[in-house]
């Protein structure tokens, strides 16, 4: 056992993990949903990387912000926003926590500070400077969280992006969740620099790399960073080395990575080593694990009941939101 | 100061005078954009706003339109009133997914829960032999696109009225000025009148056709106007100000009257606002008509740099002269 494990305190410990199957579990029902025609459009699963958002998402304060891309289910949930909420709107349904109108790839949620579900690879990181530049503006205690894949590196907005937010020393995190692919990508054939945190570096801002397969370490790295960016430190880059185990999408046949590697990396899944960490420390039982699996099986069995019950929005509000509504 | 008392000011004075008064009403409002601050503006529209209102406030920004658009529109979500000034129109498809995937998208697409009270100003239009990356006239296209409002400023009063509504629209707002009006000069009350973006605006009353235009070309369009009148040709003329959404029942009221239209439009004539408004009254007004709607556009040429090929590219006075006979009188 290492030290860090005898530091993990026994009910954040079981925190983690709960959080970590909540997002697994709910993604393979999600997976089966789709094959059922339940859930439609692009859906991507973020299986095999949830030690990031939930290790990253523990360092955010309650009115700090979340900008993610459109692999963001997990993001959603460990952020707050319910699993009824979001199966919801997977479904399309008006319930959902974008009133059905986004989908899997447009979650948004103004309770938790939640800016997206966006699918349009670097257009958030904007978004993330500029609501950092509201909050150093209003002298807020705020910090934003922007996550990214590494697809997005390549981006000129991202590059533009860390540039603003380190020249006028913005209040953001910008998490890289590096999973070696965009799309069918690998990092080696479009990047001529495939050194993420030298990049970042180049902009002045610190930037680490982390394990993302190990929550631990991801919780660390993120509370470091957000702690110094919420003193002022400015801007932190925080590469998460991880890996998705499924496909891009629903529509992937990965026919641009070896069934070898995927399956070198599933012996790292981040969840299963995380539990056996937590069993070796005494933190963690079988009887433990099996009622954890038990609430989350429930959870989800009531979100899908919720998705199932819900109603579609009327045809006649589909021009709503498109303006703002007069203030009643 | 009197009631009734005015000044002499020009365009550009005007739209500073509403940049001033927006910065001292409010304290959410920020501009930024390349140059506004220690440049002054690359049309000197921002001069002295610096000294006065601080590099907080008024920020310059590296050359990142995607990025500083974006961090308009994430300024906005966070609760300020951000004014983002892009150089030219140009320039603005370099931050053409900040604001059509976001800033005009992400309140329908959050279901309600997110708007975006953001304006942007940009610079349009030809004129001024700046050839073909720095002349166009795309405030039409961005008409295209629901979710965002387009005001074109063609008076001093508009130049200095229509900023205040834009930043208190809960939405995103897009001011097109077009380059050739920032020296155009006149008289002003001198407190401002409040100044509304709901309605296009009858700035010469006409029976015998509907002249419709708007920005760099109003001037034009009146100057047609009184040569039609020496004619005996009695023009009504609309500044349409307001390009999204567009005012149907001013446009709709005019031909019902005039029974003729020309439309005036500095963008190219294929798939333009031009087309738009023209297709709007062939679907309302159809039976009013006692001629085909006529349009006077660009030449369909990316801009060229001398003069004489400038001006032949562009809507000239003759030319709406010409086209205005010809709707009224049935030849040139």
């Amino acid at each position: 056992m290492s030290t860090d494990d005898r530091a993990i305190e026994r009910t954040h410990g079981r925190h983690l993990l709960r959080e970590m199957l909540r997002i697994r579990r709910f993604e393979e029902k999600c997976a089966e949903l789709y094959g059922a025609g339940k859930i439609r459009g692009f859906m991507h699963l973020y299986i095999g990387q949830e030690a990031v958002a939930v290790g990253a998402m523990q360092a955010l304060a309650a009115d700090d912000a979340v900008v993610a891309t459109y692999r963001e289910h997990g993001h959603a949930l460990i952020r707050g926003v319910s699993a009824a909420a979001i199966m919801a709107e997977m479904y399309g349904k008006v319930e959902g926590c974008s009133r059905g109108r986004g989908g899997s790839m447009h979650l948004f949620d103004a309770r938790t500070r939640f800016y997206g579900g966006n699918a349009i690879v670097g257009g958030c990181l904007p978004l993330a400077v500029g609501l950092a530049l509201a909050d150093k503006m209003q002298r807020r205690d705020r910090v934003t969280a922007c996550f990214f894949g590494e697809g997005a590196v390549a981006e000129g907005e991202f590059h533009e992006s860390l540039n603003l937010a380190a020249l006028w020393r913005l209040p953001v995190v910008f998490c890289c969740e590096n999973n070696l692919y965009a799309m069918g990508t690998a990092l080696a054939r479009s990047e001529s620099e495939t050194d993420l945190c030298l990049k970042a570096s180049s902009f002045e801002m610190p930037a680490w790399p982390v394990d993302g397969m190990d929550v631990v370490a991801c919780e660390q790295a993120a509370a470091r960073a957000v702690e110094a960016t919420r003193a002022g430190a400015g801007p932190h880059f925080l590469e998460f080395r991880t890996y998705r185990f499924r496909a891009h999408s629903m529509f992937d046949p990965e026919l641009y990575r070896s069934k070898l590697e995927v399956e070198e990396w599933k012996q790292r899944d981040p969840i299963p080593a995380f539990a056996a960490r937590l069993q070796a420390a005494g933190l963690l039982t079988d009887a433990d694990h099996t009622h954890i699996e038990q609430e989350i099986a429930q959870e989800i069995a009531d979100a899908v009941a919720f998705a199932e019950a819900g109603a579609w929005e009327p045809i006649e509000e589909l021009t709503r939101f498109v303006y703002s509504e007069p203030r009643r | 100061m009197t009631a009734g008392a005015t000044i002499t000011l020009s365009y550009r004075e005007a739209l500073r005078a509403a940049l001033r008064d927006a910065l001292q009403r409010d304290a959410r409002v920020l501009l930024m954009g390349e140059d506004v601050g220690r440049y002054g503006g690359c049309f000197a529209v921002s001069k002295g706003l610096l000294d006065e209102f601080g590099p907080e406030r008024i920020r310059d920004t590296p050359l990142s339109e995607s990025a500083f658009v974006g961090a308009g529109i994430g300024a906005a979500l966070g609760g300020m009133r951000p004014i983002v000034e892009i150089m030219t129109v140009n320039f603005s498809l370099l931050a053409l997914d900040q604001i059509l995937n976001n800033a005009a998208t992400i309140l329908h697409m959050s279901g309600g829960q997110f708007n975006i009270p953001l304006v942007i100003r940009m610079t349009t239009g030809a004129g001024r032999q700046l050839a073909a990356q720095h002349s166009h006239s795309f405030e039409g296209w961005y008409a295209h696109i629901p979710g965002i409002k387009i005001l074109a400023p063609a008076t001093l009063a508009d130049a200095r009225g229509m900023l205040w509504p834009a930043l208190e629209d809960p939405d995103p707002v897009l001011i097109f000025e077009h380059g050739s009006l920032y020296n155009l000069e006149g008289e002003l009350p001198a407190v401002a009148d409040a100044v509304e973006i709901a309605t296009a605006a009858v700035r010469r009353a006409g029976h015998d056709v509907s002249l419709i235009t708007y920005g760099g070309t109003l001037g034009k369009t009146l100057q047609a106007a009184e040569a039609l009148a020496s004619e005996g040709i009695d023009a009504e003329v609309i500044d349409l100000r307001v390009l999204r959404p567009l005012d149907d029942a001013t446009i709709i009221a005019s031909v019902a009257r005039t029974h003729r239209a020309v439309i005036i439009d500095e963008g190219w004539r294929s798939g333009s606002l031009s087309a738009e408004i023209s297709a709007r009254i062939m679907e309302r007004a159809f039976y009013d008509l006692d001629a085909p709607v006529a349009r006077v556009c660009s030449a369909e040429v990316p801009m060229p740099y001398p003069k004489h090929l400038e001006d032949a590219a562009l809507p000239q006075t003759p030319a709406i002269v010409a086209a205005a006979r010809r709707v009224v009188t049935g030849h040139e």
